[in-house]
C-alpha cells in the first residue's frame, strides 16, 4: 500500500464494477441509484422470462448450412422450469419419439441450442457462435442436426446427444442473468453424451457476451476445446487435467 | 413408529417421523423437489397438529438420520445435555411453542435450554409458529461473541462487510472495504469471497486485510471465505489468518460433498486457536448454510430442507463459532421460489439458529431467476432487524459483482439502525466516531449529497499510505 497512485479515491473507484460511491439521502438510496438498480433487475426478470423465438433461431442454424430440430423440454411451462429442474433435463415424450424416429447417421459433434435461464442471450448470441464456431472446425467432421430446445437445462443434451448417438455434444445456453449483464451465454461440451453424465464429465465457457469473452474469442475457445475432446476422446476434470499438464491455457474447464 | 391424525374422518397417516416433519412444514418448492411435501395444506395442517401432540423424547430418540450412518446425528444425540433439557422433558412440541412464547421464557431461561434443544426439537416447533413467533422467541435470545469486538449485544446490529471483486483486484476490494466503511459497514468481519480459491490468492488477499486493519487501527476482524483446507494451509505458510470460514450443511454426506467432516473442522479451529489473534476473545470460526444444500448434493435422506438446515447449526455449534449466517435466497428458485417462501425461511433460520445459542446473522439475498425483488428483501431485513438479527450482509449498492446476486446493501444497514435504534459493535462505534465517520450517537457526519465524505476519507485513506 505503499503506492500513492494506487490510493487516490477515483483511481480506487475506477478499479471496480461495484456500486460504490452512491451517496445517502438519510439512510436511503438516491433516486438516480435506486432507479438504476431497478432498471438492472428489471431486465434481468425479463431475459429470465422472454418467450423463446425458436423459428428465428432455427432460421440462423439453416443459414450456417445445417437442419433444425424444434423440441420440447418436460417443463411445460415457464414456472415449472424454474421449480423442476429435473424436468428441464429431459425431452417431452413428443418430441422424444419424434428425435429417436429419426435415420441415423454417424455424428461427430452435435450442437444443442437451449434457452436456459436466458432466452435473450440465445437470441442475441448462439448464431453466430455457432456459425463462428463452424468457420473454426475441420471441414471434413460430420455436425448433426442442431437441436433447438425450449425450456431446456444443460444436461438435455445429453439425452439429445444420446439419442443423435454424437461422439460429442455442444450446448450453448443462456446463463443467470445478473444486474450487469442479461445476455450471457455459456456452452457446455460432453464427450459420449448419455443421461446420468456427471456434471464434473463436461468443460465449459461462460460469461460469453460483448462485455464479457466476446464471440470471436468464444469461438476460437470453443472450436480448440472440441478438437481437444475428440484428440483426447473425452471431457471434464480428466480432460482439463490432461491439458494443464500440456500446458494449454486458454480451455476454461468446470461448469 | 407411524403417526396418524383424523380431520373430519379423513385419517392422514404419516409413516415415520421425517415423514411427519416434512409433511408439517410450510410450503416451499425445495420440498416438492424431493417429494417430501404435504400435497395439500389440510395434509400440512394435519401433521402440524399430529406434529404438536408429540413429546419431545422421541424427536432425540428417533433421528431423522440414523445413527449409525451419519456423524452429525452422532454429534447431536453425544453432545446432549439432558440437565439443560429436563425443564421442557415432559413436553410436547406444541407446549414448548406455548412456553417459548411465554413470560416465563425470559432471556436467561433461554440461554440456559440452549444446550438441552436439539435441531429436531427446534425446527419442530418452528414448523407451528408463524412468522410473528418466530420473531417475539428469537428476539428473547442473546447470543455475544467476541475476537477483537463484541458482537451481539442488545441494542447492536452488526454487519459483515463484503467487498468482492470480479477478478480479486485489490485495489478494488480496497474501495468497497473504504465504501463500506465510510457508511459505518464492516464491525462483525470484512469478509472477501475469492474469485479463485487458491492458496496463493488467499495469502495475497488475508495479508491485505491485516494490513489494512492495522494501518486503520480498526478493531474489527477479516476474512477470506475459502475453503478450510486453504485456510489450514496458508496458517502453515504463517498468514495472519483471523477467522477460519467454511460452508456447513446437515448430513455427513453433505459435508463431504462440501470436502469437510468434523475432524477436518476442529483442525482447523484448533489451527486459528494456535495464532492466538483475537484480543478480547476466541470465537474463531465463521460458518456459512443454507436450505436446500443436502437436497442439491443428493444427500438430504429424504429429510425436509429447513430440518437438514437446522442440523447445519449443530454442526456450528460445536466450534464456538464468531459467526454464523443462512444465505437463505442465493441457492435459488427451485429450493425456495420467491419472496414469501425466502422471507419465511430466513426467519426460521435465524430462530433455529438463535435458540440453539449461535450469533446468527442472514444474508437476506435473491437470485434474478427467484421470484423476489428489493420489496422482499426490505421485508425480510425488517423483520430479521426485529427479530434481533445478530448481523446483515454490507454489499455495494446490493449488487454483489462477483457472486452475482443481490443481497443487502451498506444503505440497509443504516436504514435498519435508524428505524428500530440500533448501533454498531461498541468498539467499532467507538472507532467511527475517532476517525470522524460518525458521531457519539453513530450517526454518519458526513454530507448526503458528496458520493462520500471527504475529510474521513482522506483520513482513512492517509492512514493507509
Amino acid at each position: 500500500m505503499s503506492n500513492d497512485r494506487a490510493l487516490s479515491w477515483p483511481a480506487l473507484r475506477h478499479a471496480t464494477p461495484a456500486r460504490i460511491g452512491l451517496g445517502r439521502r438519510g439512510a436511503g438510496l438516491p433516486t438516480a441509484a435506486h432507479l438504476d438498480f431497478q432498471l438492472a433487475h428489471a431486465r434481468a426478470r425479463d431475459a429470465v422470462h422472454a418467450p423463446f423465438d425458436a423459428k428465428t433461431v432455427a432460421a440462423r442454424v439453416r443459414d450456417c448450412g445445417l437442419e433444425p430440430i424444434l423440441l420440447r423440454s418436460a417443463a411445460r411451462d415457464r414456472l415449472i422450469y424454474l421449480r423442476r429442474p429435473d424436468l428441464g433435463r429431459r425431452l417431452d415424450t413428443e418430441s422424444r419419439e419424434r428425435l429417436i424416429a429419426r435415420p441415423k447417421s454417424p455424428i461427430d459433434i452435435a450442437f444443442v441450442i437451449a434457452d436456459g435461464l436466458s432466452a435473450t442471450a440465445v437470441h442475441a448470441h448462439a448464431g453466430a457462435l455457432l456459425a463462428a464456431t463452424l468457420d473454426r472446425l475441420d471441414p471434413a467432421l460430420c455436425i448433426g442436426p442442431v437441436a433447438i430446445v425450449e425450456g431446456g437445462r444443460v444436461a438435455i443434451g445429453d439425452e439429445i446427444g444420446g439419442i443423435l448417438g454424437a461422439a460429442l455434444a455442444a450446448v450453448l445456453i443462456g446463463e443467470r442473468p445478473g444486474l450487469s449483464a442479461a445476455d450471457s451465454l455459456g456452452v457446455y461440451v460432453t464427450w459420449q453424451p448419455a443421461p446420468g453424465t456427471v456434471d464434473s464429465a463436461r468443460n465449459c465457457l461462460s460469461n460469453i457476451h460483448a462485455a464479457g469473452l466476446p464471440i470471436v474469442h468464444a469461438a476460437e475457445r470453443l472450436a480448440a476445446l472440441l478438437k481437444a475432446a475428440r484428440d483426447y476422446r473425452m471431457t471434464g476434470v480428466a480432460l482439463g487435467q490432461r491439458l494443464a499438464a500440456v500446458a494449454s491455457p486458454q480451455i476454461d474447464q468446470g461448469g | 413408529m407411524g403417526y396418524a391424525e383424523t380431520l373430519g374422518g379423513t385419517r392422514y397417516v404419516f409413516s415415520d417421523l421425517k415423514t411427519l416433519l416434512a409433511r408439517a412444514t410450510p410450503p416451499r418448492s425445495g420440498d416438492r423437489l424431493a417429494g417430501v411435501a404435504a400435497a395439500d395444506m389440510t395434509e400440512r395442517v394435519a401433521a402440524q397438529r399430529a406434529l404438536a401432540d408429540l413429546r419431545l423424547r422421541p424427536l432425540i430418540e428417533d433421528p431423522v438420520v440414523p445413527y449409525e450412518a451419519d456423524e452429525i446425528t452422532r454429534l447431536i444425540i453425544d453432545t446432549h445435555n439432558p440437565d439443560a433439557f429436563a425443564p421442557i422433558a415432559a413436553m410436547t412440541v406444541g407446549e414448548l411453542r406455548d412456553w417459548l412464547l411465554s413470560d416465563a421464557a425470559d432471556t436467561a431461561a433461554l440461554t440456559r435450554l440452549a444446550a438441552g434443544l436439539t435441531p429436531e426439537i427446534v425446527a419442530a416447533v418452528s414448523k407451528i409458529m408463524r412468522l410473528q413467533d418466530l420473531v417475539s422467541v428469537a428476539a428473547k435470545c442473546r447470543v455475544v461473541t467476541r475476537f477483537r469486538n463484541t458482537i451481539g449485544l442488545d441494542g447492536r446490529l452488526s454487519t459483515r462487510l463484503q467487498p468482492n471483486h470480479p477478478t480479486d483486484d485489490v485495489r478494488g476490494i480496497a474501495a468497497s472495504i473504504l465504501d463500506g466503511l465510510m457508511l459505518g459497514s464492516g464491525d462483525a468481519v470484512i469478509g472477501i469471497n475469492p474469485a479463485t480459491d487458491s492458496l496463493q490468492k488467499y495469502l495475497e488477499l488475508t495479508r491485505f486485510l491485516d494490513q489494512l486493519r492495522e494501518r486503520l487501527d480498526l478493531p474489527g476482524q477479516g476474512c477470506v471465505l475459502a475453503h478450510v483446507t486453504t485456510a489450514i494451509a496458508a496458517i502453515e505458510h504463517g498468514a495472519p489468518v483471523d477467522l477460519v470460514f467454511q460452508s456447513v450443511a446437515g448430513t455427513e454426506a453433505a459435508n463431504r460433498h462440501f470436502g469437510v467432516d468434523l475432524a477436518l473442522l476442529r483442525e482447523a479451529r484448533e489451527a486459528a486457536l494456535s495464532l492466538g489473534r483475537g484480543s478480547i476473545g476466541t470465537n474463531v470460526m465463521y460458518f456459512e448454510t443454507g436450505q436446500g444444500s443436502a437436497l442439491s448434493a443428493e444427500a438430504h435422506h429424504d429429510v425436509d430442507q429447513q430440518t437438514l438446515e437446522a442440523r447445519a447449526y449443530a454442526v456450528a455449534r460445536a466450534f464456538d463459532p464468531l459467526l454464523v449466517n443462512s444465505v437463505v435466497g442465493f441457492i435459488g428458485p427451485e429450493y425456495l421460489f420467491d419472496g414469501k417462501e425466502i422471507i419465511r425461511a430466513g426467519l426460521e433460520d435465524h430462530f433455529c439458529g438463535k435458540l440453539l445459542g449461535l450469533p446468527m446473522g442472514c444474508d437476506v439475498c435473491y437470485t434474478n431467476h427467484a421470484e423476489a425483488d428489493q420489496d422482499d428483501m426490505d421485508a425480510l431485513l425488517t423483520l430479521l432487524g426485529v427479530a434481533g438479527c445478530t448481523y446483515i450482509m454490507g454489499v455495494p449498492g446490493a449488487d454483489d459483482v462477483m457472486l452475482s446476486y443481490q443481497s443487502s446493501s451498506f444503505h440497509d444497514a443504516l436504514y435498519l439502525r435508524r428505524v428500530l435504534d440500533k448501533r454498531p459493535a461498541p468498539e467499532f462505534e467507538t472507532w467511527l466516531e475517532r476517525m470522524g465517520i460518525a458521531d457519539a450517537y453513530g450517526n454518519l457526519i458526513g454530507p448526503e449529497r458528496t458520493d462520500i465524505a471527504a475529510a474521513p476519507l482522506r483520513r482513512l485513506l492517509a492512514a493507509l499510505e
